[in-house]
Parts: C-alpha cells; sequence; structure tokens
C-alpha cells in the first residue's frame, strides 16, 4: 500500500515536469519539421528528419539576423548602463552622507509602483518631438530609465547588511571614494550585480511594448517585435520556419539558464520576493 | 571616513545622471499623463481643453468597460492560478520528493525563462486548428475526443480561458520555486512537533505552514497582481486581443486610443485607471497580511 502511495506521488511529480517541459521539446521537434509533415503526420508526431533549411530561413529571409543584432545592442548596452548607476545611485542613499539622501532614495524607489502604460504616450510625444523615434538611442534610454528603481532597491537590500569596517580598513589606508568604490566595492558586490544583470537581462530582452511604439523601421526592429511581424508575414503557411524563429529567441535564454541556473533562479525570484 | 563619505562632488557624480535621466523619462511622464487626461484629440490635431470630460465619458463607453471586465476576469483567474498551483506545486516538492530535488525545481522553472512573445507564438500553434490541427486538438482528436476539437482561439468563450491557462502555465514554475523555498526555511522540528501532537495532514497545513507561509502568500499575490493588471504582451502575442474584443485588455485598448484612433487624452485617462488598480489593489491585498495570525 505504500509503495503504490510513493508510486502514485512519484507520479504526479513527474507528470508536473512534463506538463512544464514539454510544449517546450514540442517546439524544438517542430521547428526541424518539413512542411509536408504537418498535413501528414499529427501535430505531436516527432520530427522525421532535420530539417535545419528552417533555421536558415528564418535567420535570413525572416531578418532574424538583423532582429537579434538589434536586440543585443540595446539590451547589452542599457545593461551596462543599468548596473553602473544602480549600484553608484544605491552606494550613495545607502553608504554616504548627505542632507537628501532618504528622501532620493524614496524618490527611486517609488518607480517600481508605476505601470509602464502610463509614461508610454508622453514618451512617444518626447521623442517624436526629439527626432529620436526609429533609432537604437531612445529604446537604450528608456530601459535604463524604466531599469533603475528595481535594480537600486535591490543593490540597496544588499548593501544595508553590508559591513562598514571594511570602508573603514581602506580609508585609513588611503583610499578615495572613486577607489572606494571601483576596487573595494565592487567586487564585493558581485552577488547583488549578477542578480541585477540576470534580472534586467530579462525584462529588457523581452520587452514588447517600448520596442513595438518606439520603433517602426523593420531594419531596426528587435527580437520580440520582430516575431510578430514575421508571424504575421509567414505565420498561416510557414509553421516550420515561425517555430524556427521563436526557438531561436528563446535560445539566449535557455543557454544563459543552463550555464547559470542558480544565479537566474535567485535573480528571478529576487524581484518578486524583494521587490 | 565621514570626510571621504560627504564628498559632494562623488555623490553628484554617482547619483546625478541616473537621477536625470529617471527624472525626464519616468517621472515627468507620469505628470505629464496626468496633464493630457484633460484634453481631447491628439498634441496638433483638434487638441481641446476638455477638463473632466474624458474621465466622464469612461462610464458610458462601452469598450472600455467590456476592457475593464476582460482584465478583471484575467486578474481573478491567472491572479488565483500562479499563486495556487505554485503552492500546490510546493507542497509536492516538500513532502513527497526526495529525490532529485534540484532537477524538478529547474525544470519546472524553465517557461519562466521564456520570452513572453515566444511563449504566445507557441501557444497559438498548440491551440491552432486551421490549416492543420495543433498539438492540443490532434491530441483531443487521437484520444477520441473528436467533439472537442474547436477552434480555442477563435471562440468568444474559450479564448479568454486559453490565454490564462498560457500565463499560469508559464508561471506558477516561478511561484513553487518562491514557495519552495520559503517552505525549506522551515524547520523540521515544528513540523515533528506538529505531527507527535497527532495533527493531520490538512490540520498540519492550516495550522502550522499556511501561518507560516502567508507572508510569502501575501507577496506573490501582489507580485502577480501587479502583473496582470497590466496585461498587454501575451495577450497580444497569442490573440491581438480578439476575437472581437473577447481578450481586450485596459493595456490594449490604450494603446488603440493613442495610437490607431489618436485619442491620446481619453488614452492618458485609462492609463492613469490602470494605474490606480494598481496601486489601490496592491494596497488592498497588503491589508490581508495579518501578522498575528
Amino acid at each position: 500500500m505504500k509503495k503504490v502511495r510513493a508510486g502514485l506521488r512519484g507520479f504526479v511529480i513527474i507528470l508536473i515536469c512534463v506538463i512544464e517541459i514539454y510544449p517546450l521539446f514540442w517546439m524544438l521537434t517542430a521547428s526541424l519539421k518539413q512542411q509536408s509533415e504537418w498535413s501528414e503526420y499529427p501535430a505531436y508526431a516527432l520530427n522525421k528528419g532535420f530539417h535545419f533549411q528552417n533555421y536558415a530561413d528564418a535567420w535570413t529571409r525572416g531578418n532574424m539576423a538583423t532582429f537579434f543584432k538589434n536586440s543585443l545592442i540595446t539590451t547589452l548596452v542599457s545593461l551596462v548602463f543599468i548596473v553602473i548607476f544602480s549600484t553608484t545611485v544605491g552606494f550613495a542613499v545607502t553608504k554616504m552622507k548627505w542632507k537628501y539622501r532618504d528622501a532620493v532614495a524614496k524618490y527611486f524607489t517609488f518607480g517600481i509602483m508605476i505601470p509602464v502604460a502610463i509614461a508610454l504616450i508622453p514618451l512617444f510625444q518626447i521623442y517624436s518631438k526629439t527626432k529620436l523615434l526609429n533609432t537604437h538611442l531612445c529604446l537604450i534610454l528608456t530601459y535604463i530609465a524604466f531599469g533603475l528603481s528595481l535594480s537600486i532597491y535591490l543593490v540597496k537590500g544588499y548593501l544595508r547588511s553590508f559591513p562598514d569596517d571594511i570602508m573603514e580598513a581602506a580609508v585609513i589606508d588611503g583610499c578615495g571614494i572613486y577607489r572606494l568604490m571601483w576596487y573595494v566595492l565592487t567586487p564585493l558586490m558581485k552577488n547583488s550585480i549578477v542578480t541585477v544583470l540576470v534580472l534586467q537581462f530579462f525584462f529588457k530582452w523581452n520587452d514588447l511594448l517600448f520596442s513595438m511604439t518606439f520603433i517602426s523601421d523593420s531594419k531596426l526592429k528587435t527580437v520580440q517585435t520582430g516575431l510578430l511581424y514575421f508571424s504575421d508575414e509567414f505565420g498561416s503557411k510557414n509553421w516550420g520556419a515561425i517555430f524556427a524563429s521563436v526557438s531561436m529567441s528563446v535560445f539566449p535564454m535557455l543557454i544563459l539558464y543552463m550555464i547559470l541556473n542558480k544565479a537566474v533562479i535567485e535573480g528571478m525570484t529576487a524581484g518578486a520576493v524583494k521587490g | 571616513m565621514n570626510k571621504v563619505l560627504s564628498n559632494k562632488k562623488a555623490i553628484a557624480l554617482f547619483v546625478g545622471p541616473a537621477f536625470i535621466l529617471y527624472t525626464v523619462l519616468v517621472m515627468v511622464p507620469v505628470l505629464w499623463s496626468l496633464y493630457y487626461s484633460l484634453y481631447s484629440g491628439s498634441p496638433g490635431l483638434k487638441w481641446e481643453f476638455a477638463g473632466l470630460k474624458n474621465y466622464i465619458n469612461l462610464f458610458t463607453d462601452k469598450n472600455f468597460l467590456k476592457a475593464l471586465g476582460v482584465n478583471f476576469k484575467y486578474i481573478s483567474v491567472v491572479v488565483i492560478g500562479q499563486v495556487g498551483f505554485g503552492l500546490l506545486m510546493a507542497l509536492m516538492f516538500k513532502f513527497w520528493l526526495r529525490r532529485c530535488k534540484t532537477v524538478v525545481r529547474t525544470l519546472v522553472f524553465f517557461p519562466v525563462v521564456l520570452p513572453t512573445v515566444a511563449v504566445g507564438q507557441l501557444f497559438a500553434k498548440i491551440y491552432e486548428i486551421q490549416p492543420n490541427y495543433g498539438l492540443l486538438n490532434s491530441f483531443l482528436s487521437k484520444i477520441g475526443l473528436q467533439n472537442l476539437v474547436q477552434p480555442w482561439l477563435g471562440q468568444e468563450k474559450t479564448a479568454l480561458w486559453a490565454l490564462c491557462i498560457m500565463d499560469i502555465w508559464v508561471a506558477m514554475g516561478f511561484y513553487s520555486v518562491i514557495f519552495y523555498g520559503a517552505l525549506l526555511d522551515i524547520p523540521d522540528d515544528v513540523l515533528e512537533a506538529a505531527r507527535v501532537d497527532g495533527a493531520s495532514g490538512f490540520q498540519l497545513f492550516r495550522r502550522i505552514l499556511l501561518p507560516l507561509l502567508w507572508p510569502m502568500v501575501i507577496t506573490s499575490t501582489v507580485f502577480s497582481f501587479s502583473g496582470t493588471v497590466k496585461m498587454f504582451e501575451s495577450a497580444l502575442a497569442l490573440t491581438k486581443g480578439g476575437p472581437g474584443a473577447a481578450t481586450k485588455s485596459l493595456s490594449m485598448y490604450m494603446y488603440d486610443n493613442a495610437f490607431t484612433y489618436y485619442k491620446v487624452g481619453y488614452a492618458s485617462v485609462i492609463a492613469i485607471v490602470i494605474f490606480l488598480i494598481c496601486v489601490v489593489g496592491s494596497a488592498v491585498i497588503n491589508r490581508f497580511d495579518v501578522k498575528d495570525y
């Protein structure tokens, strides 16, 4: 009886894992199917061969190469600045001594509550007046500005429990504020920087709202807007290419997750638990 | 020490650029929206002061009320689904799982890292009926449930549910990992003591685990709520708001008004409504965080 029960429990857990993983697996096999397989076999059938042509189609004809380049540029550049700004601001509002520091800290934290939708229309007007629509720059600026609140909040939470002795020792040894920041604190803040990086990479790479609003030039589209546009163009007919392009957009996240599994889980849940 | 830490120039350099960027691109637009909401039309196009007319129009706008209804239905189903299934899975992992804990945790977290648009495209093909059956319909027809085969995304009565199921699927692993972490923090002797005292499985959950997990339940609910209020990306990627307006959310309706109908003032009012729902809703949920359970 006990054995049956344990077996049943194991089965339920395996079932949960299958539910979470199977659609992903199906997508990868589907991306390697030939067009004719869709009408000849049921959708759940495995791919009969490895039709890599789908990926070549998506990469060139579907412009995925361009979309990838654009996503990489906007995401990476904004990540660099988010990390720099969130560590310096986080440090200044927790450890440095100045008059308005608590007010400024609150001011930045307030942004966590703000839904993107409310800023979207004025932002569009600002960028259209300054002729920044359809540039990488407007996406990068927006990504940085909207990434600050949560990142600063996370860094702050980490720095608050950071012992002052180390800083004191460094200062007694003649360390100035900039060297203190760069040589002493940054290496010690590695964990929180990784958390910020993972979380923000995920947010920026997945952004759809900003890029579909500010970018209409198809040469400048990012992966997410590109995917939508792509499926409108080929969606109903060329299933193989659709699955290939969707799989491609997923790969960066999957690779990151497989290498940095623990850091990714910690980073992504930090946004919910601490935010 | 204090002298180094109150270096004004360094503070200005550390805080200044971020402060300016954040003010110009986040805070100013928020206030600007309030100002826009008092005007009708679009800047440069029949742009007239309308006072509170936009706000009053909301109450008689059928499309707005419909979007509000859709959004609320979506919020309640998805929040309960994400947090509920997450909690249930975490409990299973805690009490039923002896081996492979890390593997299971890694597997159920997989969907969380996928881009929303990719998930939407994937599920569009899962629910597909034309020109070939998608995954779901081909399964149904295989196991003899031919009469259940239907255009899941093409009908008003199933489209919203299909969307909800997708968003629950994406995030339930996320919440299960959070709850699982919290469960592992509960010391074993607390559970042991309760068992010795003869607590049944349900009593154990109701009297011991739930009170200890409660703060985490509240935090997760707020997080899930603020994510679902914004309802945009997943709905756009899966159904584009259709069929008709069956899955059109407030954000999507706002977007249409701003960028398709050029009613920027009116769209700003809807944006403010979304903001208010977000703030008020989160505050209400937080009220349930009773310290002395």
